[in-house]
């Protein structure tokens, strides 16, 4: 401890630490707004200035403008990010939203990653020895960020279907997990107790590695889950370069990310009925679902349909809960199904959408898509809005929808999904499932909802069926 | 010393704030919220432009470019994704008319499977 290094601090005048403030207030109102829908994007906006302040300030700090050479690869390299940014963030499709995430995110956790790594290399030349709480927090943000940067890369490619979407599972996974975990810890502890920056690579390297192979295995359903945690997670690494150079606005802005992000993993896993260790590791374990086969399903058959009967159904209906699942994102029905949906509000019917918090690929996903289709928020029902709802309804079309509809979840304790809350379409007077196929839903289990005298199936593509019951509903 | 308190006091409080101010968020705005909390971590850049000022010799230069780059792209990327989906969101514009055919059967006919 002794001549302890301190970090380069950031040069916090009185009025930069003031314009910090304001940054700093402007972002937690930014959150706050994102609490209705009315305020969301004003408050997004306010985030966004909050940020271009704290940025604008920045370069009147000696530190980084002193050299002209420094100020010009800045500017260069935000023109750059910039020019690569806004074009990807305007073009990309509603659909592929949670790739885009993914990837903003991981880029954002290899940033705070380097500041970390950069500040160890100064460190380093200085000569001088560092205090030992300044290599812990450096090497915090080394970690952390790179597995963020890694995780990230990996579900992007996942989503991005880059590499197959389902659990990567191999021979001793469990192993070789547990080797480069105490590999880290032991790395880490000798970097701060010999004080050396070499051993800090050896961090970031296999930091990068347990993130792949943390990521891996997690299936393509799970990736929202795992998306919201690496969120987190930058937001942690993000806060440890704040504590690395100094800077308040960092710790602040990276702590309220890691709180929120944590908050809405565990929103989410509940949501799913699961605990976040069994889905972050279940696929280690092979969850074999033995019991998922519901019994007295052998010999039972499902009713097949065709759309202009189910058009009829619908079209003489009062009250039709509309449940999207994954396959209508999949499918990108989503204006065919705005289109249904209007064609019968045309009629009178009542039309809600019942969406399950995981539904989708990301939380809220569903509803972000059927707002693109100019779906208005307000016909968005939630889970626990719409179930109150579901006994006096007449149709639940189901599309693309399989485990988030599963009775299994409520009535078989043996059931892996038992637990789950649902949404109740078995309450329905009638249910109409639009599917590809028989294939169960991700969880793997059959859904006895299928096989019940009341429900009827559409098979085919979400889009394509639900183009020829726009047609045959508008033919009733 | 007593800046790691201090820091560590900014970084409890912080996360008591962003625990409380989230929690009221209701479930269609998740995604906007991941999206948007994920733009504000993208605030990481003022770190990366103090990094990339400081920067001496090749190797830190070079590192200094990717990482204002990574967090530009963070920082602008997530607010740009976030407005964009928020847009979408808006209100129920007023009902479409009545039934169209008001002299249509309301009783449920079960004349399918």
């Amino acid at each position: 401890m002794t001549l302890a290094y301190t970090a380069v601090s950031f040069p916090l005048s009185t009025w930069r630490s003031a314009v910090f403030l304001v940054a700093i207030i402007g972002f937690v109102l930014a959150l706050k707004g994102l609490s209705s829908p009315r305020h969301a994007r004003p408050g997004n906006l306010l985030g966004a200035a909050a940020a271009l302040v704290a940025v604008g300030m920045t370069f009147s700090a000696g530190t980084v403008n002193h050299s002209a050479r420094n100020l010009g690869l800045a500017l260069g390299a935000m023109a750059l990010g910039t020019a690569v940014a806004v074009p990807a963030a305007r073009l990309v499709k509603m659909t592929a939203m949670p790739q885009m995430v993914a990837i903003f995110n991981g880029v954002g956790g290899g940033a705070a990653a380097l500041i970390s790594v950069t500040e160890l290399l100064h460190i380093h030349s200085t000569g001088v020895s560092p205090a030992t709480y300044v290599v812990v927090e450096a090497l915090l943000g080394v970690l952390i960020g790179c597995v963020s940067f890694a995780g990230s890369a990996i579900s992007f490619a996942k989503l991005q279907e880059l590499m197959p979407t389902r659990p990567i599972v191999y021979p001793a996974q469990q192993p070789i997990n547990a080797l480069v975990g105490a590999g880290i810890v032991a790395l880490f502890v000798t970097a701060v107790v010999t004080g050396s920056v070499d051993y800090a690579f050896g961090v970031l390297g296999l930091s990068l590695i347990l993130g792949t192979v943390f990521t891996l295995p997690i299936g393509g359903a799970d990736v929202p889950v795992l998306i919201s945690l690496l969120n987190a997670f930058t937001g942690l690494a993000v806060a440890a370069s704040g504590f690395t150079l100094g800077n308040p606005l960092l710790i602040v802005a990276g702590t309220l990310v890691g709180a929120s992000g944590t908050l809405l993993t565990r929103l989410m896993s509940k949501a799913m009925g699961r605990s976040l260790p069994n889905i972050l590791f279940s696929a280690f374990g092979a969850v074999v679902t033995a019991t998922g086969t519901a019994e007295g399903l052998e010999g039972k058959s499902v009713k097949s349909s065709t759309p202009e009967d189910v058009a009829v159904l619908l079209a003489y209906a009062r009250k039709v809960a509309i449940i999207p699942g994954y396959g209508l994102a999949v499918a990108q029905a989503q204006h065919v199904v705005k289109e249904l949906a209007d064609e019968l509000a045309s009629r009178g019917v009542d039309v809600f959408y019942a969406i399950h918090p995981v539904a989708g690929r990301m939380p809220g996903h569903m509803n972000v898509l059927l707002a693109e289709a100019n779906v208005p928020y307000d016909e968005l029902k939630e889970m626990d809005e719409a179930n109150p709802e579901m006994p006096t309804t007449d149709v639940a079309l189901v599309v693309g929808a399989n485990d988030t509809v599963n009775p299994a979840a409520v009535d078989s304790p043996g059931s892996p999904i038992y637990g789950m809350p649902i949404i109740h379409a078995d309450q329905a007077e009638h249910i109409v499932f639009l599917k590809r196929s028989m294939r169960p839903g991700f969880a793997g289990i059959d859904n006895a909802l299928l096989f019940d005298d009341k429900t009827v199936m559409l098979f085919g593509d979400a889009k394509d069926t639900l183009q020829k019951l726009v047609g045959a509903v508008k033919a009733v | 010393m007593t800046g790691i308190v201090w820091y560590l006091t900014i970084f409890v409080l912080a996360a008591f704030v962003g625990y409380e101010v989230i929690s009221k968020v209701p479930s269609i705005l998740h995604t906007p919220l991941m999206s948007g909390s994920n733009a504000i971590h993208g605030i990481v850049l003022v770190g990366a432009l103090f990094i990339m000022g400081e920067a001496t010799g090749a190797a830190q230069l070079v590192l200094g470019f990717i990482t204002v780059f990574l967090a530009t792209l963070n920082i602008v990327g997530g607010f740009v994704v976030t407005d964009r989906m928020l847009e979408m969101f808006r209100a129920k514009p007023e009902r479409p008319a009545a039934p169209a055919r008001p002299d249509a059967p309301r009783e449920r006919e079960d004349g399918s499977s």
